[in-house]
């Protein structure tokens, strides 16, 4: 695409984020469902910035769109959360760095490839390194894995990867900042309290109280559970990389490790959050109403939930399988869709838990000071 | 005919509830507790089901004690003298206190039927004691509603419009409907009549308010025709209530013709001065404070040429309301603002200019009565009079907007319609805006209309249910 056809595009999502927010400005009513209509009524006037800003602080919880008296077939043709979801696409576009702007536009495509070829490469680099009888033998005991992918390589790889993903979220999210007009609001500790308190229940998926509209006009808390398993399934996992690490590492304890050891247990838990939570996101994705949904973030929604998906479960089938022949070659997907996962990391969906947590703690401090 | 015949499907139902806003609702979900069941005939699509009650946003009710989003209590005299005030004196006693009497905690009830409530936040505290919000205003609470009917069994018809009663000897044995796949015949043992005002149907408002109508803006949905308050008219049904008179307010004249709702309504007339089409004042801007007034500003607007106004405010008062959906017209002089209106410059020049000299100092304050009245000018404006001299000036236009109707069916204290011999028909129940007339005979207060439609639904409900039983 032309960067001026671009350029064009980008401004139609402003406007139309504008038009929408003008309406619910003048409407208010739906001010008890979450923190983003609070936010906007601090407003007389939306700049780029704080809509930016707006976008990144809904949920997609959808209950504005079901209590919406302008929605369609209205005349105003008035669809926040559509709106809202591409905008907030946009902003994770508009801050990534210089190529990886590119790969927005066709992200699940983009997050598909790269995950394949980082596990094909690392499957034949792997099996070419260790010959075919070490790769499709049964291994036991501390560092088997290591015969598979050498200690050294495979921490070069992902400490690579790891602070390649963490530098580009970092720049990522102070371009958010930026493009959102904030000022000092991050230096706001309690600001930071709140929002952590934020994240950690998901307050705003509980569209007031009885939950999100999904799959359909009908109140559910589903989806907050959903995304509950995700996170903490999420951060178990972490849990259990770190735990591990440090076994490796300061107490040269070499994985793996029996079902019943740390690192074991939180990636178990872990694997199965995620495995459920990004099941039943997939599946809600599949079932849900259509229409408030942004159809161009579908995509990138999908892809990101379906790489977890499959990180976990090939991560739940080393597990199982370790001992066996097909070992060398679990460890090698599991590693390489953990691998795409960290590259794609910065480029896609994995984006929205940082910018939603900086923009739940300028909200913070907006509530707190009574000022924008 | 035969044709018509070959189409028309026979349904029976016990109670049959006709319209699917507040009204109708709480009265099937009242009939099907007791046991009946019911068939609500709704003339709207899905999504904009609901009629009126999907623009409202809270409900006035009497309570004797705060709660966790009623800021303290509030009684039934004070509730009664409240529509004293709006209506001065024009309503029927005992239906008022029926009405106010059993909205006793009303809140309680449809809490237990899937409404939430929220505490009233900014621009609305001045009704944070007397009024509770639904959260996501009335289609969040049609939504719950509709909720509630499915999972108690109500059936619900869309896009059904109730056309004519079958009445013999004051019973209703059947109603004739159109729906999406022809006509029906609806055989039923008791009616609900829950349908609305008649404000959606432009030639009966010509009727009654003359050519002008044609330039009101009608605020909600489009489907209140007023076919069955037609209907029983012809049956014999006895009205109540001036068919001039409803709840109409003065909104943005760029509004849509139908279904603007809230986001319409403009909050500045207080700061400014309104004109009308020859740049000439009106009335008192500074009367009162806003929310007591905007529902007279509707008629004082029809009462002038073309049933439009104009009104200028300046930048010291830009930020001191509500913003508007649409944004105002602007201009760094007054004769541009009103050449950009339609207006003759030299006209508007000299009102602005007659009133910026009856302005005297003192000190200005939105918050309060602030008596900074003008001195000798005609009409006055006895409160936040400030010059207008601050550029730019802005503008708006404002046009009647039409809520509802008041023209309504008399009920009796089983919310049953009577006719004009005075005795009630058997089975003919009526709620809502169709009884609103019942109550209200001129003016609005806030939330009230939602009231009115709960209690009567509700009782109507039970009657038409409790009636089969005997």
């Amino acid at each position: 695409m032309s960067d001026e056809l671009k350029c064009k595009q980008q401004a139609a999502v402003l406007k139309e984020a504008d038009r929408v927010m003008g309406i619910c400005n003048a409407c208010r009513y739906c001010e008890g469902i979450c923190a983003l209509f609070p936010a906007m009524e601090l407003r007389r006037t939306f700049t780029a910035g704080d809509l930016n800003y707006l976008a990144n602080l809904c949920h997609n919880c959808r209950g504005c769109y079901y209590c919406c008296q302008y929605a369609p077939p209205h005349e105003f043709q008035l669809n926040f959360p559509q709106a809202m979801s591409a905008l907030r696409a946009q902003t994770y576009e508009q801050t990534a760095p210089g190529f990886l702007k590119k790969l927005f536009p066709n992200n699940a495509f983009y997050v598909f490839a790269v995950s394949l070829v980082a596990t094909i490469l690392l499957t034949a680099v792997s099996l070419c390194a260790s010959g075919p009888s070490v790769f499709f033998g049964a291994h036991s005991g501390s560092g088997s894995f290591y015969k598979i992918i050498p200690y050294g390589a495979m921490l070069l790889v992902f400490c690579l990867a790891g602070l390649f993903a963490l530098v580009a979220l970092l720049r990522g999210v102070i371009a958010f900042w930026r493009i959102s007009d904030g000022k000092l609001q991050w230096l706001d500790l309690a600001a930071h309290k709140k929002a952590v308190r934020d994240v950690l229940t998901l307050k705003y998926l509980d569209g007031g109280g009885d939950g999100c509209n999904y799959p359909d006009n009908r109140f559910s808390m589903i989806r907050r559970q959903f995304h509950h398993a995700v996170f903490y399934g999420f951060l178990l996992c972490l849990a259990s990389t770190s735990v591990a690490f440090i076994y490796d590492h300061a107490f040269g304890w070499p994985a793996p490790y029996g079902f019943f050891s740390l690192p074991v247990l939180l990636g178990t838990f872990g694997g199965l959050g995620l495995l459920a939570g990004t099941g039943g996101m997939l599946w809600l994705k599949t079932v849900m109403d259509a229409r408030p949904a942004d159809p161009a973030s579908t995509g990138m929604d999908m892809a990101f939930s379906a790489l977890l998906f499959l990180v976990s479960l090939s991560g739940l089938l080393l597990l199982v399988f370790r001992s066996t022949e097909l070992m060398g070659l679990l460890l090698c997907i599991h590693l390489g869709l953990v691998l795409g996962l960290f590259l794609t990391m910065p480029c896609g969906k994995f984006v929205h838990a940082v910018f939603r947590y900086a923009a739940l703690v300028r909200n913070a401090h907006e509530q707190r000071t009574g000022q924008v | 005919m035969s044709k018509k015949q070959a189409t028309l499907d026979h349904i029976s139902t016990d109670v049959l509830v006709i319209g699917g806003g507040n009204a109708a609702l709480t009265a099937a979900i009242t009939a099907r507790e007791l046991g009946l069941k019911v068939l609500v005939l709704e003339s709207s699509p899905i999504e904009v089901r609901g009629g009126n009650s999907r623009h409202t946003r809270n409900i006035r009710y009497i309570h004797d004690a705060a709660n966790s989003f009623l800021t303290g209590p509030y009684l039934e005299e004070e509730c009664y003298n409240d529509l004293l005030m709006v209506t001065k004196g024009n309503t029927t006693e005992k239906m008022a206190r029926l009405v106010i009497r059993g909205s006793h905690n009303v809140g309680d009830w449809m809490t237990a039927h899937g409404c939430r409530f929220q505490p009233a936040m900014r621009g609305t505290l001045h009704l944070s004691r007397t009024n509770a919000f639904f959260r996501g205003g009335g289609k969040g609470l049609i939504n719950a509603y509709h909720e509630t009917c499915r999972r108690l069994g109500v059936q619900v018809m869309y896009e059904t419009e109730a056309l004519d009663l079958e009445v013999a000897n004051g019973t209703c044995t059947a109603v004739h409907a159109q729906g999406p796949k022809g006509e029906y015949l609806i055989r039923l043992r008791s009616v609900v009549l829950a349908s609305g005002g008649y404000q959606g149907n432009r030639a009966w408002l010509r009727e009654a308010w003359g050519p002008t109508a044609d330039n009101f803006l009608i605020r909600g949905t489009p489907y209140d025709k007023g076919v069955m308050l037609k209907a029983m008219m012809e049956k014999g049904a006895k009205t109540i209530g001036d068919p001039t008179q409803g709840h109409c307010v003065a909104i943005d004249g760029r509004a849509p013709k139908f279904d603007g709702g809230i986001c319409t309504r403009l909050d500045c007339v207080p700061f400014g001065i309104v004109v009308n089409k020859d740049g000439r004042r009106f009335y008192n801007e500074g009367e009162e404070f806003w929310p007591k007034r905007y529902a007279i500003w509707g008629r004082l607007v029809a009462g002038q040429p073309d049933q439009i106004g104009y009104v200028f405010i300046d930048a010291k008062s830009i930020n001191l309301f509500m913003p508007s959906v649409f944004p105002p017209l602007e201009s760094d002089t007054v004769g541009g603002l009103a050449e950009q209106m339609g207006l003759e410059p030299n006209a508007v020049e000299e009102t602005v200019r007659a009133f910026n000299a009856s302005t005297k100092p003192g000190s200005f304050n939105p918050g309060e009565l602030d008596g900074l009245a003008t001195e000798g000018l005609d009409p006055p404006k006895t409160n936040w009079a400030r010059p207008l001299d601050t550029p730019p000036y802005y503008g708006y236009t404002l046009r009647p907007g039409i809520t509802f109707t008041y023209l309504s069916l008399v009920i009796n204290e089983q919310a049953r319609v009577v006719q004009q011999d005075d005795t009630p028909f058997n089975n003919i129940f009526a709620a809502g805006e169709i009884t609103s007339g019942n109550v209200l005979g001129q003016g609005y207060m806030a939330g009230f209309g939602m009231t009115i439609g709960t209690v009567f639904g509700r009782l109507a409900g039970k009657e038409a249910a409790t009636c089969l039983m005997n």
